[in-house]
């Protein structure tokens, strides 16, 4: 299959970013901005690769059901994050926790920055003293442009 | 009809031929015989013609709905429209790696026809390493994927293409894609006919350039009109959701890009010559990575599509095989490469080489993002999930520090260059991007720093392009005649580069705009029902019932104003493909300038009382042409810098006969 055709796969049923649904909407329009950030990071737990602010399948509506709740009883995101991932593990929220295990994930863009910009700086520092004349050579040079007038 | 068992026949002796390629090239190569590497690029040829009828015959088997074809049963039905009979050709698993291989043992005759500019040893080696590529993917397309196989009871109609793939830009995108993808193949042969012949000078560079600036122009094309499918095709108004699958096709996309800036430098300063070759390398490795991810279903294991994990593995034993292969090959000889020509901290080289640093740790991002998943579960054996905010958080950031870094590059002379200088020639692009982001986060309303940044930035890199233009031209500062004469008389390379690099603004201009100040609303309406989106009043005036070639669908007709003003209709459709038994949704785009009124009719309801309502969402996306147009740019860049006389292939060659001619 070609790329963008498992795309469509993965999207299965179309899913036309079910939460704005008004039938769903809190009261509230500032809790329904909060609730909505708060989809965009929660995986819709049957549908691979889609968050809960997307799908239309019904676990995803049961999700955003149970979020909205929370939002209209006044928890935080923190808290309510925390009540999905004691639910349904790491695995729920899109954005992988700041953990030990994750280190590597987080910490390898950077780590290839430092490295490339260590070898760029290394190679620049040894190349310049590589550049200078050595005072052997410096002497050939004036020895040879000396020959070279003569 | 015969023709399927035809074609399986000459796919078979495309094999053969490639075997033979392989063989020929490289005993030409062992004993410099001439004759022996016309042999082999014959085969190379003969490989291609083999390919193309085995396809030809898939296509015909297609048009034909001939479903005594096993993969034409699966893939197709008597009522689809034609195009969508052809594309299904590359709809499938086995059909597409057919595909691949019709490209792959193109740019093999290709490479083969056109190199004749190069060393008879190296262009030996080239067109061996592509005979090798091409038997191992063909022996996969024969032994475990043949598209031509047939079933012993054909069904009377076949099962169609799933309905979200017949659509016109996801039927030409695959050729366009993997035209992207196998172009990276030549690369990656040139690299290990370099490394085995131990010479990697600017002549190699330049050779290798064309191949990856067509690849890379071909990618580019492919993956935007992927995105432009995405954004209104699946109707939820985004265009790029970091899905592995997008990943897959974006991390050779990025090293081919390291690969076209880290060539320069080769080339003009015979620097940096092992990490383009790394680059070389690289490029097709991640094609072939992409290629086995998406196929082996290892990250999308729940989906619908046929993934097989026999043929994962399979492809994942190539990948294995032939770039295990190339990087212990570049393991040993890399380290004999002379390091080439210094260069000051400030230079064109030095800024080619930070640009190669942040590609190069953007692809790491994505290839981390896409695998973590997989590497954790078989760590700690949990699952966790990668999403958009992961690729916000690290790529954006180096993305934008390469935004502000990139005007810069162009203008910095080679070996030392000279900041104030472009200080000087860059400060009104400087004063005008900062002024214009300024100017938005005083006016456009919601305010949002992040998006105004962004515009800045993208402002930034046009005006880079353009000063960089001004520069070459020395425009108002010597008579106007004189710049009109510099501007004609620049180099296509030039002109490529300018494209490109303005394209990528475009692209930053569009895309921070929309995400910053999209607009959305969705109502359950009843027929005269309104909402208001961006400005704009829309109304559903009607819905009727329409009968498609293979679908049956309700389309609403929205009607749009603003202050009271007609502006245009809109009438998106909800179809549905008894076939498959599928919904989908075709949205209604009104274009407004650069900007989108973008609407979806979505399902239809009861009311309490009985009437019925529709689900009806608009979205007002400002800007969204330019997230499309300024690939698009990129890719005509690339194309225009291809026609370049400097990279004109034959070049060489013709003056090398002139060389010839003159008296010593």
């Amino acid at each position: 299959m070609t790329a963008r055709s498992l795309l469509a796969a993965l999207a299965g049923v179309i899913c036309i970013a079910a939460a704005a649904d008004p039938a769903e909407r809190l009261a509230d329009p500032h809790q329904e901005a909060r609730a909505r950030a708060i989809f965009a990071d929660v995986r819709c737990l049957v549908c691979q690769n889609e968050s809960i602010d997307d799908s239309e399948a019904e676990l995803a509506g049961d999700l955003r059901r149970a979020v909205r709740e929370q939002v209209r009883a006044g928890r935080s995101d923190a808290q309510i994050k925390r009540f999905l991932t004691d639910r349904y593990g790491e695995f729920v929220l899109l954005t992988p926790a700041f953990s030990w295990v994750n280190l590597a994930l987080w910490g390898g863009p950077f780590l290839v920055v430092l490295a490339g910009g260590g070898l760029l700086a290394s190679r620049l520092r040894n190349r310049a003293a590589e550049a200078e004349l050595s005072p052997e050579e410096a002497n050939r040079v004036r020895r040879l442009a000396e020959s070279d007038s003569a | 009809m015969m023709t399927a068992e035809f074609g399986s026949f000459a796919l078979t002796l495309a094999l053969a031929c490639a075997i033979a390629q392989l063989m020929l090239s490289t005993a030409a190569r062992i004993r410099r015989s001439t004759v022996l590497a016309a042999a082999g690029e014959g085969a190379a040829l003969a490989a291609f013609a083999g390919v193309a009828i085995a396809f030809a015959s898939l296509i015909y088997a297609f048009v034909t709905s001939d479903f005594s074809v096993a993969n034409v049963a699966a893939n197709s039905h008597t009522e689809k429209p034609l195009l969508y009979k052809v594309a299904g050709a590359w709809g499938s698993h086995e059909g597409s790696m057919l595909l691949w291989c019709l490209i792959l043992t193109g740019y093999g005759a290709a490479s083969a026809t056109l190199g004749g500019g190069l060393p008879r040893g190296l262009k030996a080696l080239m067109v061996a390493t592509q005979g090798a590529l091409g038997s191992v993917f063909l022996a996969y397309t024969v032994f475990a994927s043949n598209p031509l196989m047939r079933i012993a009871t054909p069904p009377v109609e076949g099962r169609s293409l799933n309905p979200l793939l017949q659509d016109p830009a996801l039927a030409i995108h695959p050729p366009f894609l993997y035209a992207g993808y196998v172009g990276m193949s030549v690369v990656f042969s040139l690299a290990v006919a370099a490394l085995i012949e131990g010479r990697v000078d600017a002549a190699w560079a330049r050779w290798v350039r064309p191949w990856a600036l067509a690849a890379w122009s071909f990618l580019t094309v492919g993956i935007t009109l992927g995105a432009f499918w995405a954004y209104y095709e699946l109707g939820w108004g985004g265009w790029w959701f970091w899905d592995p699958v997008e990943n897959a096709s974006f991390m050779p996309w990025l090293v081919a890009t390291a690969l076209l800036h880290s060539a320069i430098v080769t080339e003009k300063r015979g620097a940096l010559a092992g990490w383009s070759l790394f680059l070389a390398l690289g490029a097709f490795t991640f094609s072939m990575l992409g290629a086995f991810l998406v196929r082996s279903g290892v990250l999308t294991s729940v989906h619908a599509f046929a993934v097989d994990p026999t043929r994962g593995v399979l492809l994942l034993i190539i990948l294995g095989l032939t770039s295990g292969s190339a990087f212990t090959l570049f393991a040993w000889r890399a380290p004999q490469l002379s390091p080439g020509g210094l260069f000051a901290p400030i230079s064109r080289e030095s800024a080619l080489v930070l640009n190669n640093i942040l590609l190069a740790a953007a692809t790491a991002t994505v290839l981390l993002g896409t695998l973590y998943p997989l590497i954790r579960e078989a760590l700690t054996g949990e699952s966790i999930s990668v999403g958009p905010p992961y690729f916000n958080a690290t790529f954006t950031p180096l993305m934008a520090a390469l935004a502000i870094l990139l005007p810069a590059g162009p203008l910095l002379a080679w070996k030392r260059g000279d900041l104030r200088g472009v200080g000087q020639r860059l400060w009104i692009a400087a004063v005008i991007a900062v002024g214009c982001g300024l100017l938005a986060y005083a006016l456009v309303s919601p305010k949002k720093a992040l998006g105004c940044l962004g515009l800045a930035l993208g402002v930034w890199l046009i005006g880079g392009a353009i000063s960089e233009l001004v520069e070459r031209t020395r425009a108002l500062r010597v008579p106007a005649a004189d710049s009109w004469r510099r501007l004609v008389g620049l180099p296509r390379g030039a002109w490529g580069m300018t494209l490109a690099h303005l394209g990528l603004g475009v692209f930053v201009l569009g895309a921070c705009f929309e995400i910053g100040w999209k607009g959305e609303a969705a109502e359950a309406l009843s027929l005269g029902g309104s909402l208001d989106v961006g400005g704009y009043h829309l109304v559903l005036e009607s819905v009727g019932p329409v009968d498609g070639p293979n679908f049956e669908a309700e389309r609403g007709l929205i009607r749009a104003t603003r202050d009271g003003k007609p502006v245009c209709t809109g009438e998106p459709e909800r179809r549905f493909y008894p076939a498959g038994g599928q919904t989908t949704s075709e949205v209604a785009i009104c274009y407004r300038g650069a900007s989108h009124l973008y609407m979806v009719l979505g399902e239809r309801r009861e009311t309490m009382a009985g009437t019925p309502v529709w689900l009806v969402r608009a979205y007002w996306n400002p800007w969204a042409t330019l997230i499309f147009l300024g690939p698009v740019i990129m890719a005509i860049g690339g194309l225009i810098s291809l026609s370049d006389r400097r990279l004109r292939l034959g070049v060489a060659r013709r003056a090398k006969a002139v060389a010839g001619e003159q008296p010593a």
